[in-house]
């Protein structure tokens, strides 16, 4: 007899048998900025100890997050960490049992989808008109 | 009639033994992250400026010290219930799923000991 984890079983409904609809795109996109994010910690993490390990070292690893690569990519992760902080508060709401029908759960994956825009794009704002080029 | 032992009803923990506890731990650093997390960016943008003296002295003030070591314990505590869902659900390799489970558990242990470590010398020595 075949054991329980070798015999072909049903697989749940995956991806692939879905119409595609931006509602998956937008759920696909809370596990990714979730990922991202959790690289993102390794960089935190760097600053941190780079401040703990005196003047020279943190020196250093402000000119690494002054690179306008290591910008691009320090954009990247603000929009993932607002994209992810708001799509959060939206799993919670749909936690108490709110928010769940068709047209709300669309209407708050637009909210959330633009406001993680408009809040990245108000943070780097702000840090460029209080820090100008020296941030 | 249900089939399940009185006692299994009582733990109502279901056929894994377990699931609620992850979930819920979810959700609790979820909340502490939205209200740390935001106390962070706003930190950051009303910093005085990003020179060593200043961030040390920020650093070191008791508030932020001690609001910085419980940001870093709850991204990494939420971060390392993150990452085990998403290797639970793409690595099917089941010793393969241990290794990485474990590869990914040793890392956030790691990096939330530096991160404790640095805010703590901060705290304590200052401006090096």
């Amino acid at each position: 007899m075949e054991s329980s984890s070798t015999r072909k079983r049903p697989l749940s409904p995956f991806l692939t048998v879905y119409r595609w609809q931006y509602t998956m795109a937008l759920s696909i996109l809370h596990r990714v900025t979730g990922c991202a994010l959790s690289v993102g910690l390794l960089l935190f993490a760097y600053w941190l100890v780079a401040v703990a390990s005196g003047r020279s070292m943190y020196y250093e690893a402000r000119d690494f997050f002054a690179h306008p690569l290591v910008r691009v990519m320090l954009i990247g992760f603000s929009f993932a960490f607002f994209y992810h902080l708001l799509n959060g508060v939206r799993h919670m709401t749909w936690d108490t049992g709110h928010g769940l029908e068709r047209k709300s759960a669309r209407l708050s994956g637009w909210i959330v989808f633009l406001g993680a825009v408009a809040t990245t794009a108000l943070f780097w704002l702000l840090i460029a008109r209080r820090f100008g080029g020296a941030a | 009639m249900s089939l399940r032992s009185p006692i299994g009803r009582v733990l109502g923990l279901g056929a894994a033994k377990q699931g609620f506890a992850h979930w819920w731990a979810q959700r609790v650093t979820s909340v502490a992250l939205l209200l740390l997390g935001l106390w962070f960016v706003a930190s950051l943008l009303r910093m005085p400026g990003f020179g060593y003296e200043v961030v040390v002295t920020w650093i070191a003030m008791p508030l932020n010290a001690v609001l910085l070591l419980l940001l870093i314990a709850s991204l990494v505590y939420h971060s390392q219930l993150g990452v085990q869902v998403v290797v639970e659900d793409y690595v099917h390799h089941h010793g393969l799923k241990i290794a990485t489970m474990m590869l990914l558990t040793f890392a956030h242990v790691v990096v939330a000991a530096l991160a404790v470590f640095a805010v703590l010398r901060i705290a304590f020595s200052g401006v090096a």
